[in-house]
């Protein structure tokens, strides 16, 4: 039973597709360049960070009928161009033979289809051992810190999630767009407004509280009283989730955009490993959220109410604990923590309007993981989860990280479901 | 007025189109899971996306004939109930619904990577598997024909046509079965799982069984989206739809044998209209450029179909056939 996960037989698939195909960091791309009005052209660059541009790689042109339409070499600045008889489908080809020691190509072949008067540009996917795929140990230090960082971020956005289920027993399905909801406000704060980022985060974790406190005042506050049932607000937290993300496409449009401070930060070198600065501050800002929530929940009379609710709401309310009052502030806190979280991940991957969707699966596997309902086992998990993700790149490719996220929430499920922190009687 | 009649006649068309098609049979899929077992699947696309792949793969890929390409796509949607349900079906109702989200999510990310292209096609997706499809008809598909106020391709006709064929046979299989003793056990599962066990009744592999047809019937939807679109593309697989069935399913009735169909039809009726008459209003310049553009039409559906299943589970959760007392409210 346990060897046969959904997860195994996607894996299966995945092994399928990636032979002949490797994960590759140094991308060749071709250099931006107007496009020509007139005749249609091929234009290939090669060149990865260590060895900067590749000189003397040979390029063959062949058209869909297997003809040879252009043959050549790239020049000192790695570049190759070939002018084109019409649109149509072409290969083009390198020889890997050509290239540099220690570079390598994923692929030596590209299929385009060229447009009428388009320029195309083909990317060759090239490695130059610098990022040591595969099996290489040199990576593991620098994944395991941009691991540690994706961690705390999803443990800054899930501990809301957790304690909203742990108070109320409802899986808000609606909680990623609290993140998205903060990263984009903060968006639109710091590139429409001018306004610092940090003042915009400011007013985002305000705006995220709000929204928090909005959803159980209108609508999980009044469900609640009614007694509405588990599986009706859970259904009911997909609708809004529906409804909210795409409400966020509308406004904030299908691209994702990065904020204005802060950009092209370059990396600095700390021994093994680099950083820039803004992951840094990610990871401080992070930790130190997070040892303020601890507190909460371990020192003040609110947080030791929220754990009790948690823990047992019916003895909580007859110890005279005002349980409503104390899941309100659950919200509040929840919203603002998850604006934070929004802004923070869009400082590493850029905002867009579905990231909420993107980090809620990953936030379920965390505090799964964790146990369900737990605050400490939301954090624990989501950073375990967080490593997990990144250090999946080293088997796998980059687009293909959070399939590991997930697989691994679908692979605590059947090995302990009731997480590393949660007790057996919740399961049932 | 005679662009309202256009819109009407479009969105009159939309109420047995492919799409009405397809989200139907996920209905009905979802129905027998949802409706009557009480398992909370979000993951229904999943099935749908192997059923579609399944044909799609088998016969552009590996040029299998059509009917084998069929046989694939039953035996992956089946196969994918039993990964889902072993590890799921012995715990909680929202561990199935987290897992299968994150299994349908999974595997439209493995089939729109690049390394997967050389099996699925990645993003561009397969295309040209549907000609054994379209050689069965017995009418000219090549033509166009004038139908209800609308034009349709003898192709759209054909899918329709099978697609509706499929639909009226897993109606008639579910109502069959729900009048059988297997389907008092589903229901009987529903209400409360525990008596079920103390008279001694197996309820995981009743269970299991009621997730894999229900599944298989979500396969059989794909299998019609993608002959019918002619092309197969991870994104039409997208998580949303799954829930726009279960609008579907919820708006026309839960534990309704019609429920899904009619939910289905009128689901498509409103989408349709309210695109098409948004897109009207755009371009009269009734609805000003800054508020709503063309482009963000096609995200009003998702808007209302979110705000719609709210409004309907709190205030009518049986929907328009439903009967209150049948439907599942509560985890068990």
């Amino acid at each position: 039973m346990r060897a046969r996960t959904p997860g195994l037989w996607a894996a299966r698939i995945l092994v399928v597709a990636l032979s002949g195909f490797a994960v590759s960091l140094g991308l060749a791309m071709a250099t931006q360049a107007p496009a020509s009005a007139e005749g249609e052209i091929i234009r290939v660059t090669l060149a990865t960070s260590l060895s900067g541009p590749i000189e003397g790689v040979e390029i063959t042109v062949t058209d869909d009928s297997g003809d040879e339409v252009a043959q050549g070499e790239t020049d000192d600045t790695g570049r190759f161009e070939a002018d084109l008889p019409g649109p149509g489908q072409y290969t083009v080809e390198i020889n890997a033979d050509d290239l540099p020691e220690g570079v390598t190509a994923a692929a030596t072949e590209r299929v385009v289809t060229v447009a009428e008067g388009a320029v195309q540009r083909p990317a060759f996917a090239l490695s130059d051992g610098s990022t040591g795929q595969g099996g290489g140990a040199g990576r593991i230090p620098q994944l395991l810190v941009e691991g540690l960082r994706f961690g705390l971020l999803i443990a800054i956005c899930a501990v809301g999630l957790s304690l909203i289920f742990g108070t109320t027993g409802l899986t808000n399905f609606a909680h990623g767009e609290l993140v998205a909801i903060g990263a984009i406000v903060a968006w639109f704060l710091n590139v429409s407004a001018g306004v610092p980022l940090i003042a915009a985060t400011a007013i985002a974790m305000v705006v995220g509280g709000f929204v928090g406190w909005l959803n159980d005042v209108a609508l999980w506050g009044p469900l609640r009283r009614r007694g509405s049932g588990l599986v009706a607000m859970l259904v009911i937290s997909i609708g809004l989730s529906l409804a909210l993300r795409y409400l966020l496409n509308i406004i904030f449009g299908g691209r994702s955009q990065p904020f204005a401070d802060y950009r092209g930060q370059r990396a600095n070198d700390y021994g093994p490993i680099s950083l820039t600065d803004k992951d840094l501050f990610s990871i401080a800002i992070s930790l130190v959220v997070l040892v303020l929530v601890a507190l909460m929940l371990q020192r003040t009379k609110i947080g030791k109410a929220m754990r009790a609710v948690a823990d047992n709401r019916d003895l909580s309310a007859a110890s005279g604990i005002n349980v409503d009052r104390v899941i309100r502030f659950v919200w509040i806190v929840g919203g603002a923590l998850a604006a934070l979280g929004g802004v923070l991940f869009g400082l590493s991957d850029e905002v867009s309007w579905d990231m909420g969707f993107k980090l809620l699966l990953l936030m379920f596997a965390g505090i799964t993981l964790g146990g369900l309902g737990t605050a400490y086992g939301a954090l624990l998990g989501s950073i375990i989860v967080g490593v997990f993700v990144q250090l999946s790149t080293l088997v796998i490719a980059d687009e293909l990280k959070y399939v590991g996220g997930l697989l691994l929430l679908i692979v605590i499920l059947v090995v302990r479901p009731q997480g590393l922190l949660g007790s057996r009687a919740r399961v049932g | 007025m005679s662009e309202f009649l256009d819109i009407l006649a479009l969105s009159v068309k939309s109420l047995v189109s492919q799409s009405a098609v397809f989200f139907a049979l996920m209905g009905v899929g979802l129905n027998l899971h949802f409706g009557y077992t009480g398992l909370l699947n979000f993951g229904q696309i999943a099935f749908a996306l192997l059923g579609g792949y399944g044909v799609a793969i088998s016969v552009s890929m590996w040029g299998l004939p059509l009917m084998v390409g069929v046989l694939v796509g039953v035996i992956a949607s089946l196969v994918l109930a039993l990964l889902l349900g072993l590890p799921t079906l012995r715990l909680r109702a929202d561990y199935l619904a987290i897992v299968t989200i994150a299994a349908a999510e999974i595997l439209r990310l493995v089939f729109r990577s690049t390394p997967a292209t050389p099996v699925t096609g990645a993003t561009r997706g397969l295309s040209g598997f549907g000609d054994g499809f379209y050689a069965l008809a017995p009418f000219e598909t090549q033509r166009t024909y004038d139908f209800l106020g609308s034009t349709w391709t003898g192709r759209e006709i054909w899918a329709c046509l099978v697609g509706w064929a499929l639909v009226t046979l897993f109606s008639l299989l579910i109502w069959q079965l729900m009048r059988s003793p297997w389907g008092r056990v589903l229901k009987a599962i529903r209400e409360d799982e525990d008596a079920v066990r103390s008279l001694g009744k197996n309820v995981y592999s009743y269970k299991m069984q009621s997730l894999i047809l229900g599944g298989v019937i979500a396969g059989f939807g794909g299998m019609i989206l993608v002959l019918a679109t002619g092309s197969a593309n991870p994104d039409q697989f997208q998580n949303a739809n799954t829930f726009l069935a279960y609008a579907a399913l919820i708006l026309g009735g839960t534990a309704r044998v019609l429920g899904p169909v009619v939910g289905s039809m009128i689901l498509w009726f409103i989408i349709a209209f309210s695109d098409a008459g948004l897109a009207a209003l755009i371009r009269n310049g009734l609805i000003p450029d800054e508020i709503l553009s063309a482009p963000d039409v096609a995200n009003i559906r998702f808007i209302l179909v979110g705000s719609g299943l709210m409004i309907l589970l709190v205030f009518r959760p049986q929907g328009i056939l439903g009967d209150r007392r049948e439907i599942v409210l509560d985890a068990h």
